[in-house]
């Protein structure tokens, strides 16, 4: 048992935390969320020329760099931390996992070096999909319409999951983001951070050789590329959860009242040993959370731990991002409540991080669930 | 990362289970699962001679190097044999004190005599010890013991002169270690001793205290004059505030996860229960449920990441530092579970005058977790200022 990252993943870790700390400065992050399509076009391909991190986890058969789930997580706790805006989350803990978990190996072979070549990807339809399919002669028919799709609007291509009419059976597509009858707009969000998109599909034509065909079960692979997906968000949780610490940390030892740093009334170091307790805890929870995906990923026996760990996670880490955001901003005063100030981004990026791929209560319910039915 | 255990040590943990599946048996059967927090006046002389056949089948101290009869276990074959004691229904060990607390320290700090006069009986089995450190004006601020210690020339030995309060088990102990002032006029942290004294001895006097659970652990002890040899110091005089800091340094050891298997057996009941009263089927007590199964686990993970060394400077482990606030209030909330799931029947005792079922003993004792070992707000302090490296209290 060696439940500690290795030198390389130390190394992969502290490579982000440089590359953003600049990159993905408040300034940057700023500039990117005021755009629509949400991002900077030269970095995103920076971030996929140079640095290769859409490629990080695919496997070197599809061109990828073939690297583990723990130091994906790595990468994205350091994405979370300087708030990253880009395709990423979308691209590669999405359509990527989509592809590895419920694609066969000539869908892989097609699709995973795309995205090693910089295009983006999205997932439609990831919780309780409203979009249904019927099979026609050539392929199939998807209709229906779906909100909350990340960066929907802008993605090259998407992976949608439908159900066959109502309760009927998951189906995974392949589908280009301009195929005919697809229509999608950009839904304006609190955190503007993290895009949101709506997509119609009307009646729109698929061929049956882009239908994913690498699981027996798609309601199962589905589950369990959301679990992955939401494995990688609790550690871009832990990254936001930290810097609300670390900012607020830096802020109360600045800020004089009473003749004295606001830092050394018990009040105010209280509130900030309770936002360390949530976030390493949290790093516990995402850390071997990323364990059991890499697990997974390689078929391992401890894969099958992937829900629950995935859901002990999410919880946790959704509860620990918005409580340091909300003391975070507590502990500032003031600016706090600002628009210059960043800890307003956190907050709004820690509750719709908290919301995506359900909340806190929806996987306590679901543990629950194992535990007591 | 790499979360399972070699081949070696997954033997490890077969020949302990099947060593306490063995043992555990005839005369030990009655005390399965006993013994534990909020359980320990239970059994005691069953305990005692459980203690004796643990050491028999040399299961005690294994952490301990071979030199002083320990097995040397690794980190992760000590974590195994809680995880196994625990889950085998152990009972409460009487001799942890020494194991966990004595043994460490003095292969530490300790003489090769202290060494070979005590660690034997504690590796045996038969000798207990028990904690003199709080006094009544010495709790949270541990530093201001004024229990004192003076060098008697003439006899060659220290006598010492004061009042413990909250010594738990003191009334079945054989030995204690104490802090107390070798310099008469210093204060603070300055001009301590760590003294070794038998109980057993005129100078002593044990009364028990009372506690909110009707029961007795904790104990009020009087030195009137109690005496111990020149060489039973640990450290020279006016080294005793480290050598008491240092002990409690190896409190945050590796039985926290044998301690968490005690955690899920109070939880699997809560559960249990919760089926079957049907509050299973209440949503909120079904989220509360959750969290704590959730809580449980994460507290798991975290040991797991203190337990492999940290991780970014090798200086300090963040994760560490968290863990006594964060478990003992992860297990005061379990107890206020525990009797929302009861709900009315919370209140009914297994009997009379004051006999408390196990849920009760839970909801009750939980409430001296946050307290003892250093209350919550002691430990917010100690992670400000240490971790978060924020200004210190001010000082009276
Ligand atoms: C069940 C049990 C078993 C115990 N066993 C032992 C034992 O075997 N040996 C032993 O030596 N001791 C033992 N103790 C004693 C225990 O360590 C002390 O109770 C503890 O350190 C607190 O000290 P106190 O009771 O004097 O409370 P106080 O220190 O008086 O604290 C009272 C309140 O003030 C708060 N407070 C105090 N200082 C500060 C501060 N600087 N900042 C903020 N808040 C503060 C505390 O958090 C607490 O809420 C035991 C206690 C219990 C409950």
């Amino acid at each position: 048992m060696e439940f500690r990252f290795t030198d390389e993943q130390r190394m992969i870790r502290d490579t982000a935390e440089a590359f953003l700390s600049v990159a993905s400065d408040g300034e940057a992050v700023r500039a990117a969320m005021a755009s629509e399509l949400g991002y900077d076009v030269a970095l995103w391909k920076q971030v996929c020329e140079e640095l290769c991190w859409p490629a990080l986890h695919i496997p070197e058969d599809y061109g990828g760099l073939g690297l583990g789930y723990v130091e994906l997580a790595a990468t994205m706790e350091q994405m979370g931390r300087f708030l990253f805006c880009g395709p990423y989350f979308s691209t590669v803990c999405l359509a990527v996992n989509a592809l590895l978990v419920a694609g066969s190996e000539s869908q892989k072979a097609t699709w995973l070096p795309r995205i090693v070549a910089g295009d983006t990807a999205t997932l439609v339809g990831a919780l309780d999909t409203p979009l249904t399919w019927e099979a026609t002669e050539s392929g199939y028919r998807l209709s229906g319409s779906c909100r909350y799709v990340i960066d929907g609007h802008g993605v090259d291509w998407m992976v949608v999951a439908a159900r066959q009419a109502q309760g009927g059976d998951i189906g995974l597509f392949v589908l280009p983001g301009d195929a005919d009858g697809l229509t999608r707009q950009w839904l304006p969000t609190m955190d503007q951070t993290r895009k949101q998109a709506q997509l119609d599909f009307d009646s729109v034509q698929i061929a049956s050789a882009d239908r994913l065909a690498g699981a027996a079960d798609a309601d199962a692979a589905l589950a369990a590329v959301l679990d992955l997906a939401a494995v990688a968000l609790a550690a871009e949780q832990v990254g936001g959860a930290q810097q609300c610490l670390d900012s607020t940390l830096a802020y109360v030892r600045e800020r004089v009242q009473f003749g004295r740093s606001i830092a050394s009334f018990q009040a105010v170091k209280h509130k900030a040993a309770d936002m360390m307790v949530k976030v390493e805890a949290a790093r516990s929870a995402c850390y071997y959370a990323a364990c059991i995906a890499q697990e997974f990923l390689a078929g391992g026996p401890m894969g099958e731990e992937l829900a629950e760990a995935a859901s002990v996670a999410k919880a946790w880490c959704s509860d620990a991002y918005l409580f340091n955001a909300g003391c975070g901003i507590q502990l500032h005063g003031g600016v706090g409540f600002t628009w210059e100030y960043d800890i307003q981004l956190y907050f709004k990026r820690a509750k719709s991080s908290e919301i995506l791929l359900g909340n806190a209560a929806v996987h306590r319910e679901r543990l629950a669930a194992q535990l007591l039915d | 990362m790499e979360l399972r255990f070699s081949i070696e040590d997954e033997r490890f943990r077969e020949e302990i289970a099947d060593w306490l599946a063995d043992n555990l048996t005839g005369e030990f059967a009655a005390i399965r699962f006993r013994g534990g927090p909020g359980d320990e006046h239970m059994f005691p002389e069953e305990r005692k001679a459980w203690e004796r056949r643990l050491a028999e089948g040399g299961w005690t101290c294994i952490g301990w190097p071979e030199a002083y009869g320990g097995r040397g276990a690794s980190i992760e074959q000590q974590v195994i044999f809680h995880e196994e004691y625990a889950r085998a229904g152990g009972p409460g060990r009487m001799g942890h004190i020494g194991e966990t607390l004595t043994g460490p320290t003095l292969i530490a700090f300790g003489s090769d005599e202290q060494r070979e006069r005590f660690l034997p009986g504690i590796r045996a089995g038969e000798e207990l010890w028990c904690q003199g450190y709080s006094e009544p004006s010495a709790g949270s601020d541990l530093a201001n013991v004024k229990t004192r210690a003076e060098f008697d020339e003439t006899s060659q030995q220290w006598r010492i002169t004061g009042q413990k309060v909250w010594t738990s088990l003191a009334h079945e102990s054989d030995y204690c270690f104490v802090i107390a002032r070798t310099e008469p006029d210093s204060a603070g942290h300055r001009g301590l001793g760590f003294f070794l004294l038998a109980m057993d001895q005129p100078g002593i006097t044990v009364r028990p205290i009372e506690q909110m659970t009707g029961t007795s652990e904790f104990n009020e002890v009087f030195f009137d004059e109690a005496v111990c040899g020149a060489g039973d110091i640990v450290g020279a005089p006016g080294d005793g505030w480290k050598v008491a800091m240092g002990l409690l340094g190896f409190e945050r050891g590796v039985s926290t996860l044998g301690q968490q298997m005690l955690f899920q057996n109070e939880l699997d009941e809560i559960v249990r229960e919760a089926k079957r009263n049907g509050a299973a089927r209440d949503p909120m007590i079904r989220q509360r449920i959750a969290d704590a199964h959730i809580g449980l686990k994460i507290m798991r993970y975290n040991s797991m990441r203190t337990l492999s060394g940290n991780a970014d400077d090798g200086s300090l482990q963040p994760e560490a530092m968290i863990y006594k606030l964060y478990w003992s209030t992860w297990h005061r909330n379990l107890g206020k579970l525990a009797m929302d799931v009861l709900g009315p029947e919370a209140e009914i005792c297994a009997g009379a005058p004051y006999e408390l079922n196990r849920l009760q003993s839970l909801f009750l004792f939980s409430r001296a977790d946050t307290i003892y070992g250093g209350t919550n707000q002691v430990q917010r302090n100690i992670i400000a200022e240490r971790a978060l490296n924020m200004p210190r209290e001010p000082r009276g």
